[in-house]
This record gives C-alpha cells, sequence and structure tokens, in this order.
C-alpha cells in the first residue's frame, strides 16, 4: 500500500476507478495544540457504502469530516481516495475528484441568489472557473442546475436571496450544492438537524434515491434518520472509534446503549 | 449604458428578473438612456474646465475606485494599493515613453510605452494582490496600506529611476489621427470611452463565472473550497482584472495632470480613492463614478465657498470631511444605498396581497 502511494498520481488515481476503496483512513490523528480531538482513527468506506457516523458532542465526528475534506490536516496518519494518497491535498483537489460534503451549520452564499448559488457548485467541479463569459440560457451547467434544484424541491425560489431562505430550504440547498457535478462520495454533517418531521422524510426520500454508486458517511444525532439511510454504523467517543457494526447490531450493543442512548431509546 | 444592472433578487414589481441575460438593448432601464446621453452630450452643456478638471478628473478617479470596489464589493477585498498601481503605471509610461526629464525617460514610441506601462503596473497589482489574499479583513488593509506608502518613500528617495521629489512633468498624450487629446473635448471623450469600457467589463463580468465565484468567495470562501474551487488563485485573479483598470487610468491620470510625482501615489490619495468609493456606494460598479464626481466637485468648489461664507479658504478640507462624514452617517452604503431606499419605498408593494403601497403610509419594510 505505501509503495502505491509513492508513485505517480497519475498511476494511482488509474488504479482509483478499480476496486480501490472509496475512503480509507489509516491511523488518523488530530491534535488542538495537547487536545486530541481525534485519536487513531482507521476507517475503510467501500465504492458506493452507505455508513452513519455516531457519536455523542465532542466525539470528533465533524473533525473526522474536516480531516477527510482537507479543511485540517491531520497531525498525523494517512487519507486515501479512490486508492490516492489525499492526505496533503487542499479541499479542492479532494472535491474536484469526487469528493462532495454539507455542513452541520449551513455555509451558503447569501448574497447570491439559489440558482446562483448551485451554478457555482456545477461549476467548481468543471472546467472555465475561470471564464470570463456570461453562462447563455442553453448554458448546459444552468441546466444541471436547474434539475439540482428541482430535485431538491426549491424551484419556486429559484431566484430568490439565498439570506432570505427559511432554514428548512438552506438545509436543502446544502444538499443540492453536494450533489453538483458527479460526486463520488458525499459526506453529510448532521443533514436533519433541525428539519421538521416532512422535512425529515424529504431528505430520508433524497437520500434513498441517490444513484447506487454513491457513497456517502452521514452524521446523524436522529438515530430514525441514521438506520434508514445507512448500511453500516461507525459509533465514535471520545475522538476515538468505539464500536463498527450493521445498525441492527449496534442498536441492539448494550455498550452503545449505555454510552450514547442512555437505555431510554426506542426505535419508531 | 449597454448593458442592465442586474442586482440578482426578483425585481420589485414581482417580475422574476432575468439573471442570466448578456447584452440586450431593450432590458436597460430609462436613466441609463438619460444618464448616457447627457454624457456624451456633455461639451455641449458645460466649458472645457468642466469637462477637463471636473468630468476628466472624476472619469480617471472613478476608474481607479472602480478597481477597488470591483475586490471590495465583490471581492470582500479592500484593497488601499490601487492608487499606488495607477501611480505606477503613470510613471512607466513616463519613464519608457517622453517627459521633460529626457536624461531618465526612454522615448519609446507610445505603442511600446504604454503596453509596457499597462503590463508592469498590472503586474505590480497582482504582486500585491499574492501577498495580500492569504490574509482577510483588517489584514489585508494593513498589507495594502504598507506597499502602497512603500512605494511613495521608494518614488520619492529613488533619483535613477523614479526622478525623486519631482517625479515627471511634460508627459503628453500621441498626436493620434491629427487630434491633440491634451484638449478638453478630445480628452474628455476618452476618458469616457474607457471610463464606460471600465464600468461595462465589470459589470458583465461579475455575472460571469469569474465574477460569481468571486462573489462566492466573498460570502464564504471555506465552503468555495469544499466546491471545488482555488480560493487563492481566485482571489488573486481579481487582483490582476482590478490592477489592469487601475493601471489604465493611471496612464489618462498622468495625461490629465501631465506630470506624475511621488504626491500621485501618497497615502492620502490612496485613502481619497477608499473614500470615493465607500461614498458612492460598494455595492456596484456605478458608485465609485458617483463618489468620485462629488469628491472632484467638493475638491474643486469647497475653497471657493469658504471664502464666499467669509471662512478662510485653507480649510475647505473641513468642508470636504463634514460631506462625507453626513454621507456616510445618514447612508453606511452611500449614495447607492440612499438611491436604493428611496427607489424601495416609491414601488414597494406588500408582501401579503402583491399591491403596490400607499406611498403616504405603510411605506416601512
Amino acid at each position: 500500500m505505501n509503495a502505491m502511494a509513492n508513485t505517480s498520481s497519475t498511476a494511482s488515481r488509474l488504479s482509483a476507478t478499480g476496486t480501490a476503496n472509496a475512503l480509507e483512513l489509516r491511523g488518523v490523528s488530530k491534535f488542538f495544540g495537547a487536545l486530541a480531538a481525534m485519536q487513531d482513527i482507521t476507517l475503510t468506506v467501500k465504492p458506493g457504502e452507505r455508513r452513519a457516523v455516531l457519536g455523542s458532542n465532542g466525539a470528533g465526528k465533524t473533525t473526522l469530516f474536516n480531516c477527510i475534506t482537507g479543511d485540517f490536516l491531520p497531525t498525523s496518519g494517512v487519507v486515501r481516495m479512490f486508492g490516492e494518497d489525499v492526505t496533503k491535498f487542499p479541499p479542492h483537489d479532494r472535491i474536484r475528484r469526487g469528493l462532495r460534503r454539507t455542513y452541520q451549520i449551513s455555509l451558503l452564499f447569501g448574497g447570491l441568489t439559489v440558482i446562483d448559488n448551485v451554478y457555482l457548485a456545477c461549476r467548481g467541479v468543471s472546467r472555465n472557473r475561470f471564464s470570463m463569459i456570461r453562462p447563455g440560457r442553453l448554458d448546459a451547467l444552468m441546466h444541471s442546475a436547474s434539475d439540482l434544484i428541482d430535485a431538491v424541491h426549491l424551484t419556486d425560489v429559484r431566484d430568490t436571496l439565498v439570506s432570505a431562505l427559511s432554514y428548512g430550504q438552506q438545509r436543502q440547498l446544502e444538499i443540492a450544492l453536494a450533489l453538483a457535478g458527479a460526486p463520488r462520495f458525499i459526506l453529510f454533517d448532521e443533514p436533519a438537524a433541525g428539519l421538521s418531521p416532512t422535512e425529515r422524510r424529504e431528505l430520508i426520500d433524497i437520500l434513498n434515491n441517490l444513484p447506487g454508486h454513491m457513497g456517502y458517511i452521514i452524521i446523524e444525532h436522529d438515530m430514525d434518520v441514521a438506520l434508514r439511510v445507512a448500511e453500516s454504523v461507525t459509533m465514535m467517543h471520545n475522538g476515538r472509534i468505539f464500536k463498527e457494526g450493521k445498525p441492527e447490531e449496534i442498536e441492539a450493543d448494550p455498550e452503545v446503549q449505555e454510552l450514547y442512548l442512555g437505555g431510554g431509546f426506542t426505535h419508531g | 449604458m449597454a448593458v442592465t444592472e442586474e442586482t440578482g433578487t426578483t425585481s420589485i414589481d414581482g417580475k422574476p428578473q432575468s439573471a442570466w441575460s448578456g447584452l440586450s438593448l431593450g432590458s436597460i432601464p430609462t436613466p441609463y438612456w438619460i444618464v448616457g446621453a447627457v454624457m456624451l452630450l456633455m461639451p455641449a452643456l458645460v466649458g472645457p474646465f468642466f469637462l477637463f478638471q471636473v468630468f476628466g478628473w472624476a472619469l480617471i478617479l472613478g476608474m481607479i475606485a472602480l478597481s477597488l470596489m470591483f475586490l471590495g464589493g465583490y471581492g470582500g477585498m479592500v484593497s488601499l494599493v490601487q492608487m499606488s498601481v495607477a501611480a505606477c503605471a503613470a510613471y512607466m509610461l513616463a519613464i519608457f515613453g517622453d517627459s521633460a526629464i529626457t536624461q531618465i525617460s526612454l522615448g519609446w514610441p507610445w505603442w511600446v510605452a504604454i503596453p509596457i506601462a499597462l503590463i508592469i503596473a498590472t503586474g505590480f497589482g497582482t504582486l500585491t494582490g499574492a501577498l495580500a489574499v492569504r490574509t482577510e479583513g483588517i489584514y489585508t488593509i494593513m498589507i495594502t496600506l504598507a506597499i502602497a506608502s512603500a512605494f511613495f518613500y521608494f518614488t520619492r528617495q529613488n533619483y535613477v529611476l523614479f526622478n525623486g521629489f519631482s517625479g515627471f512633468n511634460g508627459v503628453k498624450p500621441p498626436q493620434l489621427f491629427g487630434v491633440d487629446w491634451r484638449q478638453p473635448i478630445p480628452f474628455y471623450y476618452l476618458t469616457l470611452f474607457w471610463a464606460a469600457v471600465a464600468y461595462l467589463s465589470v459589470l458583465y463580468v461579475s455575472r460571469a463565472p469569474f465574477g460569481l465565484a468571486l462573489q462566492g468567495v466573498r460570502d464564504n470562501a471555506r465552503r468555495m473550497e469544499a466546491l471545488g474551487y482555488n480560493v487563492t488563485a481566485h482571489r488573486i485573479a481579481a487582483y490582476v482584472f482590478a490592477s489592469f483598470i487601475a493601471a489604465v487610468a493611471g496612464i489618462l491620470l498622468v495625461w490629465l495632470n501631465g506630470q506624475v510625482s511621488p504626491g500621485t501615489a501618497g497615502i492620502g490619495p490612496a485613502i481619497d480613492i477608499l473614500i470615493i468609493a465607500v461614498v458612492g456606494g460598494l455595492a456596484r460598479p456605478v458608485g465609485p463614478f458617483i463618489g468620485a464626481i462629488i469628491y472632484v466637485l467638493l475638491r474643486t468648489f469647497a475653497l471657493d465657498f469658504m471664502v464666499s461664507m467669509g471662512l478662510s479658504g485653507e480649510r475647505f478640507q473641513l468642508l470636504v470631511g463634514l460631506v462625507f462624514l453626513v454621507i456616510v452617517f445618514w447612508s453606511p452604503d452611500g449614495i447607492l444605498g440612499l438611491w436604493e431606499r428611496w427607489r424601495n419605498r416609491m414601488n414597494s408593494t406588500d408582501p401579503l396581497t402583491g399591491e403596490a403601497r400607499n406611498k403616504d403610509g405603510g411605506s416601512e419594510a
């Protein structure tokens, strides 16, 4: 594996299209000063796999995401995406290789309209990011942007400034931005937080209707949502991986119930 | 003029605005036609002093402030180096082209000297940008201010290249097509042409992917990275574009004044550009030009006004400062902000019924 990381990036990218894991973390740690936000995480996600990450506040879930996307550089360890060592890559290079993410607190462009936000997302993973030519009405990316807006049910507010959207609409837009281009792997950071029950059902539908080759990791406090959209579960505690397994196993695990669910969890 | 200014919101009358239209003459609001016509017919309306010293100067300052507006309004980067970039272009034109300082000036023809001046000045602005873009907010201001003052002191102390304190005089525009471009009417049209080109290109680029992405970087740089954009490269590219506009303005400035000296690039003028942009409004490209005309009128007539009021003429800066204070106090987003609020009040519709609001009451947003 180490030998492969040392070969040229073209070679490793060729292998990426094959059977390589979508995501592979080996001994990844992140320290903020003396504080260990995340310690010795080793995690493998297969292409198309859908995984939930659970854990209490401060368990290191969002730090894990930030290390995968490159928002933080890990203190130690190796991050591989589709077989390629991306540990030192800046975020935009990882995004251009098919990674996407949403944020726990919406990070949107409030001064722009919904369509402009989604158009930027589509443009970001395509060519001509520096184009000085205005897109015409027939621009292909404008069409994909419009389709994405339809897909997340924001058609009515297409030309509204994002700062004027409701909270739920902003959460939906977050997801639209992550679906732009041709994502291969998506990180969802608490997409259901603050949503109404109806909006939650819509979210579950959107996630379950994603094409099969699109794997994702979802951080979700709501077990009900997490267990409906994930095939495997990783449980984090104090910056370490505590348990991994099928949703049923995790749910039934007495240690997990003791730690996270406080014993009072009922599956609805 | 030729492109409508799009705010990117649904328009007030309820029709969704065509945010993606390119150039279409039909969609230009009437006020733009009127302003355009007045600007074109200006030589018939005012005398040579106004054409040259007021409008010529205002259009040039407006262009430099426009380059700041592009960086500040769309990119969220307040750069105080734009005046230095313009002065750099002015110096380079004097050094490579003709001036009265023949022992330094190389006397190359204008079609060589101008491109070289533009390239060097744009390069200077880009280099400054490359240093400044890794910082945010007040630190960007400090770095660009430091570079602007370094440029000022360098030009004042260097005699080999920049001729120190006295700078260069006798820099004239070329006699092209048998026209003396330094005469008020030709010079007015020359500056009007380039100011219009700069204004329209900023307007156009603001809706092109490059400009949109820049606004994205302004709103949320981290998210732009997570959408696949190289934020640093994008910010530096914005400096290239803005510096080029400032450089073009610098060429016109040296022709207007006939000279360039360290005072052109001093801290005072650098701050003046910021004042012009803020007073006019940073939200749209027309703001800097409004700010520039106010600034030039004040600078030109404040002294006379003070004297006519029986006050000491040297205190004209006091009046200039007071007017700017009043504008910024009443409207933090400049004259543009005042205009926009007034227009909204005139045209606003009730958000519940969709009916036009009574102009007398219920106009609170």
